[in-house]
């Protein structure tokens, strides 16, 4: 992004452009990409997307130093407290003091022989930024025992589950796989779905017509089913890192169809254009066609879609996981977490568990207004 | 003036119509069915008739932009000719330079993703011609030689007018000093004020650069301001070719006394004066062109001969060819 003041502009040009009205030279000399950037901001929708999407990742980038908890602590004695209330009020006191938790008095039922929680009023914990918890290796670079926020005592703020692990820091540690799976089997969607749609768009014939069936015939499989026996045919014995880039091979594998159709219709209606034969006429092999042609003008639709099909990725994994396909235990995702909410009394017993869905509504959305406004904003030349 | 420089012989160009699942062709839009003319050094021979005759095919067959289906394509070059249609790839990438094309649309001709500088920089840097320092002065003095200023390079082709996205198309046709410029509607959709520049521009480049054109467009004015040499087109054929004097002011096909006809004089008085051919039906299909000579269908001179017989391109008077049995003896009116 250079060019964009005018003052600075003004200085990169040359003496014989000082007479040249620096407004106006710089609205001509803006590239497509600062036409696009230009549009895609006035979208308030995708700023605000933009800025969600990059705080959830960095959320989840920095997990070990933003969750109060790590997320395989657990603690038999808290198994679903429910989400912890944080104080400002001290009721023995009668004034207002930094936020506290109160300690937990467990209770259990004689019925169902289940525990219940309550606060117990006479301990006290304040809450503390830059705590002191649970020792970690940041990306397997830092190692600290720093937490942005946490507390000596219970600090559950969206409730544990049945191990007694903190949700909310599952949910951070969580989405460290279900955002980069995204991002990760859309990359090799459009690896292959741009290459595909290139080659078939361009050399057209019997490959076009081929590569045209093959794409039809993913799209009619059902896809649940067919990612089912799909994750179903990973060995049992796999790490969870090879079973996450297995799943991503697998959605990816079943994603590149949509991407490279758009992307053929793309290159067929540039293959012919103008500027494509007299580049052909000056003897420009098809290579370069592809290359300085071709690509960059399906380029911008390619990363239109990206953006679209990435919640659709998420929401894939988040569905095998859900059905115990995919990511495993101790490895955490949003689909695993969803996991422990399969059961209606679950459910209806520790309905904080169901706060693992809303990051995956957030985040699809999010994707959404991002995916749109680029959209619109593709084609800065029409009004 | 009389040294060659671009031969064809009956360039055929038919497009297949495939039907069906199992693709099979089931017929053949003749385009161009049988086009011979030579083209002088330092001269403009314009192609004209209405749309879908197959002046652009001819365009683009000529520069092998698409394969013709037969014919010879015989450029000359330092005197010795070559058969473009001969030619494989390697070499056909060698004459390339000779030859360049200007299109119809300066919006769709020129990659909005590129500086200007770029797109004229395009051919240098794929024949490598030159790179560096010596390439941006190459296209600088590209841009001068159009009328353009040096600092237009950095722009976006947004960023200009129709006229001037011409000339910047016209820049890039000249990058490679070429012999021969196929020029496609250069100017047809410029408004009428921006085609006189670029119409005199291209008349200046031609002498300045040594340059032939091969200028297609349906515009009678046009053609009759720039060409030396005019072929009018029907249906994929030549009906009449011959220098554009004589033939503006003595037709000798009836399809050409109809076009002269269609075009508006500039004088009101004179235009009420005129009689108007109207030419009844509409152009046949290529696909399927009627009998004998393609245009008696709506020909007003029509005798039944020519539905059975398809005349020849003949000459009629000196220089000029002519395709109708009745060429001598019809008093056909001029403009």
């Amino acid at each position: 992004m250079t060019n964009m003041n005018p003052g600075s502009t003004a200085n990169m040009q040359i003496e014989d452009e000082l007479s040249e009205d620096p407004q106006a030279l710089d609205r001509g000399s803006l590239s497509y990409r600062q036409l696009v950037w230009r549009r895609f901001r006035k979208s308030k929708l995708a700023i605000i997307g933009a800025g969600i999407l990059i705080a959830l990742y960095s959320l989840s980038l920095f997990a070990d130093f933003f969750a109060p908890y790590s997320y395989i602590t657990d603690n038999m004695l808290n198994r679903y407290v429910p989400p912890t209330h944080v104080h400002v009020y001290d009721t023995k006191a009668g004034n207002l003091r930094w936020p506290f938790v109160y300690g937990l008095k467990s209770t259990r039922d004689r019925e169902t022989m289940e525990l219940s929680f309550t606060e117990d009023t006479t301990k006290t914990y304040p809450v503390t930024l830059f705590h002191r918890g649970d020792s970690y290796r940041m990306l397997g670079i830092v190692s600290s025992n720093l937490h942005l926020i946490g507390s000596d005592g219970p600090f559950y703020i969206a409730g544990t589950d049945r191990m007694g692990r903190d949700l909310f820091s599952r949910i951070l540690f969580g989405g460290r796989v279900s955002l980069t799976i995204g991002l990760v089997g859309v990359f090799l969607s459009i690896l292959l779905g741009s290459l595909l749609g290139i080659l078939s768009g361009y050399r057209g014939g019997w490959l076009d017509v081929a590569i045209q069936r093959i794409i039809e015939l993913l799209s009619a499989f059902p896809a649940i089913p067919l990612w089912m026996s799909l994750a179903a045919a990973l060995p049992a014995g796999w790490s969870g890192l090879q079973v996450y880039f297995a799943i991503t091979v697998i959605l990816s594998l079943l994603g590149w169809g949509g991407l490279a159709r758009q992307v053929r219709g793309k290159v067929l209606s540039t293959r012919d254009a103008d500027y494509v034969m007299a580049a052909r006429a000056a003897g420009a092999s098809h290579w370069y066609v592809i290359t300085r042609h071709l690509a960059p003008t399906a380029y911008s639709h390619i990363i239109i879609i990206a953006t679209l099909s990435i919640p659709g990725m998420i929401l894939g994994e988040t569905a095998l996981s859900f059905l115990g396909l995919g990511i495993r235990p101790p490895m955490t995702s949003w689909g695993v977490l969803l996991q422990d909410a399969q059961r209606v009394t679950v459910v209806l017993h520790y309905p904080w568990l169901l706060i693992s869905s809303l990051p995956v509504v957030i985040v699809v959305i999010a994707f959404n207004f991002v995916g749109d406004a680029l959209r619109d904003a593709a084609d800065p030349y029409s009004n | 003036m009389s040294e060659p420089l671009l031969e064809v012989q009956d360039l055929v160009k038919h497009f297949p119509i495939r039907k069906g699942l199992v693709t099979r062709t089931v017929g053949a839009v003749r385009a161009v069915d049988g086009v011979s003319f030579t083209l002088q050094r330092g001269e403009t021979l314009g192609l004209v008739g209405e749309s879908g005759c197959g002046k652009t095919t001819i365009g683009r067959c000529l520069l092998r932009l698409i394969e013709p289906s037969s014919g010879s394509i015989n450029l000359y070059v330092d005197g010795k000719a070559s058969d473009l249609m001969q030619m494989n790839p390697a070499e056909l990438k060698r004459v390339r330079p000779r030859m360049q094309m200007v299109f119809q649309d300066p919006q769709a001709s020129l990659n909005s993703r590129m500086t200007v500088g770029d797109i004229i920089a395009e051919p240098l840097v794929v024949n490598h011609v030159c790179r560096g320092a010596e390439l941006e002065q190459r296209v600088v003095s590209l841009l001068e030689a159009v009328g353009l200023r040096a600092q237009d390079r950095r722009r976006y082709p947004h960023a200009f007018s129709g006229g001037q996205r011409q000339r910047v198309g016209i820049a890039r046709a000249l990058a490679l000093q070429p012999s021969l410029i196929v020029a496609d509607e250069p100017v047809s959709a410029l408004d009428v004020s921006v085609q006189a520049q670029v119409l005199n521009l291209m008349t200046d480049l031609r002498s300045q650069f040594g340059l032939s054109y091969v200028f297609i467009s349906h515009g009678l004015g046009v053609v009759e301001h720039i060409c030396d040499r005019v072929a009018v087109m029907y249906l994929g054929r030549i009906v009449e070719m011959g220098v554009t004097r004589d033939l503006f002011l003595n037709p000798r096909h009836p399809y050409t006394e109809a076009l002269l006809s269609a075009a508006p004089v500039a004088d009101p008085r004179e235009q009420r004066k005129r009689e108007r051919i109207r030419l009844t039906g509409d152009v046949p299909s290529p696909a399927n062109p009627p009998s004998g000579c393609r245009f008696h269908p709506r020909c007003r001179y029509a005798q039944p001969i020519c539905s059975q017989q398809e005349p020849q391109l003949t000459e009629a008077s000196p220089g000029c060819l002519v395709a109708c049995h009745f060429a001598t003896e019809l008093k056909l009116a001029g403009v």
